[in-house]
């Protein structure tokens, strides 16, 4: 089964309403909740909602939110994406997904991931300086939990498991992925457990990624493990024309960008830097004509399995919004299985 | 790179993750041989090297620092104290490292505007001849950036350093590589570089990111920083 997969990711960023005001924190989590319903009766594959905790986003539980989309929704798949594990109990983690798992009857799925904030390591009483240790430890928990037995397990971490059995149990066992950046050891990491890669490629050219991909197939080989279909995520936004898709996101996501830059040491994005980015790097900006092309094109040269787009970004109008969702839907996944159908059959799919 | 022949070098890189790997991979095609180490045992790197500079050869910390005749820093600022201090001594050594709270914890003497990280890392290492260079291009505009010698869309790397013989050596690597130089004063002055400064990040050429720099004194941080070393200027 070589088809590939498309979904919509989202941290819940808090929109603006029509009227210029900001939404408040319920009404932007139902507004990803509404979203989501477009997004399943559009034939999108999957909905990934990732773990945040900051003042911009509405999206600290995503499995609760996932559980609300579970009763509107038939056929998307729900999806986290990250689920921080180093912050969080791997035993919780797994009871969590298992029971939207059950909620949508197959549906969910976890993604994995160190995460590119860290705002949950004090909030949860956990220590930076343990940032390595704690993903090293927790993810081999979580590999022991996936297989649905009772556990023997001891670390530094969380308490000890002595033949612990965790429930609920799946009908068919939790789709596990792990989100990557770019870091090496990590790629290895994800084969080591034989697990779905998940690449974040949020900026420069998303060739640029093929030497992971390879390393990926390459450490599962030598590890003896199972090379899964690769997925990528990346930001973008669809509107009806390359240029109001970009008016429309580029104040929004200076605002969070600049902020959050800020911390890091970044100065402020320019119009110039975001601009390449939608011409030859990681932003998915623009009519769905070009988005589709863009899309298709990643999906081609890199040979993944799975293309997410990081559909919101900070403040940008939930009106907008909606209408992104619905044109990604709509418009562009049939765009990009065309312009897939029609290349080489063989290379497209991985 | 630079299309006159350069001398090959052995360049030693301690840290084979984003950036180590890249400059590897950069190194190697401007050919010259490349030693990269992890933070322990060689056997663990392999793979990722294999694979991402293919040609590189994984080696213990030691051996990278000693048999090179140019060692860059590519490992978190945070663990400088792991580098083989005796191995370094008089070497030309590149710090590519920046401070990042989320990785390296929150670290105030790495965040006293009076003293740059790269000061910090000479202090650190006194038998070594320290070049602040590559910290400020995010890892991914490195991979992609680099282009020969007149190249209009030729992007600039940062150099600085107290010794100027290494600085120079630092200078021609930067070139091999790829990259146009901009002269960016003492490893005091390296602060203009650093998070923080409008040059961080920066993706530019020599023409603009030497106009980042120039106006450093100008900008919030600039002042920040000229308040709190005048005010103790002995630091
Ligand atoms: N990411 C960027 O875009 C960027 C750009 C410019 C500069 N920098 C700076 O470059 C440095 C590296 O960043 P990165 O993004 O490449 O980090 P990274 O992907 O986390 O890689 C860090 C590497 O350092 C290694 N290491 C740790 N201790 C070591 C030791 N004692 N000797 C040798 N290697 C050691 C680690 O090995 P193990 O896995 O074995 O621990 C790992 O391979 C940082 O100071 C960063 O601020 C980063």
């Amino acid at each position: 089964m070589n088809t590939v997969q498309f979904g919509l990711d989202t941290f819940g960023d808090v929109p603006t309403r029509d009227d210029g005001e900001v939404m408040s924190y319920p009404e932007a989590i139902r507004q990803v909740v509404d979203e989501a319903v477009v997004a399943d009766e559009l034939g999108v594959d999957v909905i990934a909602l990732g773990e945040h905790h900051r003042p911009e986003y509405a999206v600290s539980s995503p499995d609760t939110v996932l559980a609300g989309i579970a009763g509107k929704t038939s056929r998307i798949r729900l999806g986290s994406g990250v689920t921080v594990l180093s912050s969080d109990d791997p035993v919780r983690v797994f009871q969590r997904f298992a029971t939207v798992d059950a909620l949508s009857n197959g549906r969910a799925e976890v993604i994995l991931g160190r995460g590119s904030f860290t705002e949950s390591f004090p909030l949860f009483g956990y220590d930076l300086a343990d940032y390595d240790v704690l993903f090293d430890e927790k993810i081999a928990l979580f590999a022991e939990l996936l297989t649905e037995k009772p556990v023997t397990w001891s670390g530094t971490t969380r308490a000890a498991l002595d033949n612990a059995d965790v429930f609920p149990k799946t009908a068919n066992g939790l789709a596990t992925w792990v989100g990557v950046g770019g870091s090496p050891q990590s790629v290895i990491r994800t084969a080591q457990y034989g697990l779905p890669l998940m690449l974040a490629i949020i900026g420069g050219q998303p060739e640029r990624f093929l030497p992971y991909m390879d390393l990926y197939r390459r450490a599962a080989d030598q590890l003896g493990t199972t090379a899964h279909p690769i997925g990528v995520h990346s930001p973008g936004f669809v509107a009806d024309t390359d240029e109001e898709a970009a008016e429309i996101v580029w104040p929004h996501m200076k605002v969070i960008r600049d902020r959050i830059g800020a911390l890091r040491g970044w100065p402020p994005i320019q119009r110039h830097e975001f601009q390449a980015e939608i011409e030859h790097g990681s932003q998915y900006i623009g009519s769905p004509e070009t988005v589709a092309r863009k899309i298709a094109k990643t999906v081609s040269s890199l040979g993944v399995g799975r293309f997410d787009l990081i559909y919101t970004s900070g403040t940008v109008p939930a009106s907008a919004r909606l209408r992104n969702v619905e044109l990604y839907g709509s418009k562009v996944l049939p765009m990009v299985k065309d312009i897939l159908a029609d290349s080489t059959n063989g290379t497209v799919a991985a | 790179m630079s299309g006159a022949m350069a001398k090959r070098l052995t360049i030693g890189i301690l840290g084979s993750g984003k950036v180590g790997t890249v400059l590897a991979r950069l190194a190697l095609a401007a050919g010259h041989r490349v030693l990269i180490s992890g933070s322990g045992d060689p056997a663990k790197i392999r793979l990722i090297v294999g694979v991402l500079a293919p040609g590189a050869e994984a080696v213990w910390s030691a051996e990278a620092a000693r048999d090179a005749d140019i060692v860059v820093l590519a490992l978190p600022l945070g663990k400088l104290e792991s580098v083989p201090v005796a191995e370094l001594d008089g070497k030309v050594v590149v710090d590519a490292m920046n401070y990042w709270w989320e990785v390296d914890g929150i670290r105030e003497d790495l965040t006293d505007p009076r003293v740059s990280t790269s000061e910090r890392v000479q202090a650190f290492l006194p038998g070594s001849r320290v070049v602040k260079a590559f910290n400020h291009m995010g890892y991914h505009d490195l991979d992609e950036g680099p282009r020969p010698v007149g190249a209009v869309d030729r992007k600039a790397i940062a150099v600085a350093g107290d010794d100027a013989e290494a600085v120079a050596s630092v200078s021609r690597l930067v070139d091999d590589l790829g990259f146009a130089v901009v002269s960016a004063g003492s490893l005091r002055d390296s602060i203009r570089l650093e998070p923080h400064a409008e040059a961080f990040g920066a993706n530019e050429d020599a023409g603009t990111l030497a106009d980042m720099m120039a106006r450093f004194d100008e900008t919030e941080r600039g002042r920040a920083v000229a308040a709190a070393r005048g005010a103790d200027a002995s630091v």
